[in-house]
């Protein structure tokens, strides 16, 4: 199970205040630039989540995968949009979505209160070793399928965003 | 010791706001966003699974390994989505993006 004692619970507040507040700084600012840096604080919070339920590699891996290429990506396609595309207003549905939400977190709140959870008592942690191990074997087929779906998502990806130049070379030939 | 329910309820939390931020959002790259802010939570909610009531504690890791392989594919698609819609139509509006709309 998860550590014990007061640090890892001093060490979830923490978490768990960087997380909600930079979460609502992605709503609330105005500039869609800070909306992504913002977003930034919120990953490194949930991989900081991560480390402290015991799953390093997943921390890595957020960190790697979300920081790394998936904030740099929406920052680039920020860029690659002009000035007048950064605005980050509400809709007409703004007072309707925010009763929803609202409304759905009280009713998982209510609901999380209201299981009787079985937790177990396994103390070890799984390693990467073991990680390794259980996508190759328990999990290959997902794990094939999951490299498909990355290769067909890169082409469509790049077959998307071709100028209408490379178009209209690529028909000629 | 941090109770499951802690973890769980701040998922929810988490879930909740990227829920508003899809709904009432202009922004085509904000919605993105909210939308990745909701696979993390999810991804949360798997691992404090994983580590609470699953005694092999492997499920909920490989859970989390094909959330965060599928949330980057994702990612790729729609923001190629969103670069050719503000080249097509000159907005990232998803209001102004309603052709196929009824």
């Amino acid at each position: 199970m998860a550590l014990e004692g007061f640090g890892p619970a001093f060490a979830f507040w923490l978490l768990s205040a960087i997380t909600l507040i930079s979460a609502g700084g992605v709503m609330m600012a105005r500039n869609l630039l800070h909306a992504v840096l913002f977003l930034i604080v919120t990953f490194i919070g949930v991989a900081g989540f991560f480390i402290l339920l015991s799953a390093e590699f997943i921390a890595m891996a957020q960190v790697v995968i979300y920081v790394g290429a998936v904030a740099v990506l929406i920052l680039f396609a920020i860029l690659l949009t002009p000035r007048s595309a950064r605005d980050n207003s509400e809709t007409v549905w703004g007072a309707p979505a925010a009763l929803l939400s609202i409304a759905l977190a009280a009713v998982l709140i209510f609901v999380i209160h209201d299981t009787a959870w079985s937790e177990t008592n396994s103390f070890q942690a799984p390693s990467v070793e073991d990680l390794g191990r259980a996508l190759l074997s328990t999990w290959v087929l997902p794990f094939q399928l999951a490299s498909v779906l990355l290769t067909a998502a890169l082409i469509g990806a790049i077959m998307l965003v071709r100028s209408p130049e490379e178009e209209a070379e690529d028909a000629l030939s | 010791m941090v109770p499951l329910e802690n973890y769980l309820v701040l998922s929810a939390i988490l879930f909740s706001l990227g829920v508003y931020g899809v709904l009432a959002r202009r922004n085509a790259v904000l919605v993105l966003m909210s939308v990745e802010l909701m696979l993390n939570a999810v991804s949360m909610n798997f691992i404090a699974f994983s580590a609470y009531l699953d005694p092999s504690r492997i499920t909920g890791v490989i859970f989390a390994v094909f959330i965060i392989t599928v949330a980057a594919a994702e990612v790729g698609l729609a923001l190629a989505i969103v670069i050719r819609l503000f080249r097509n139509r000159a907005t990232v509006n998803v209001d102004e993006a309603a052709i196929l709309k009824w």
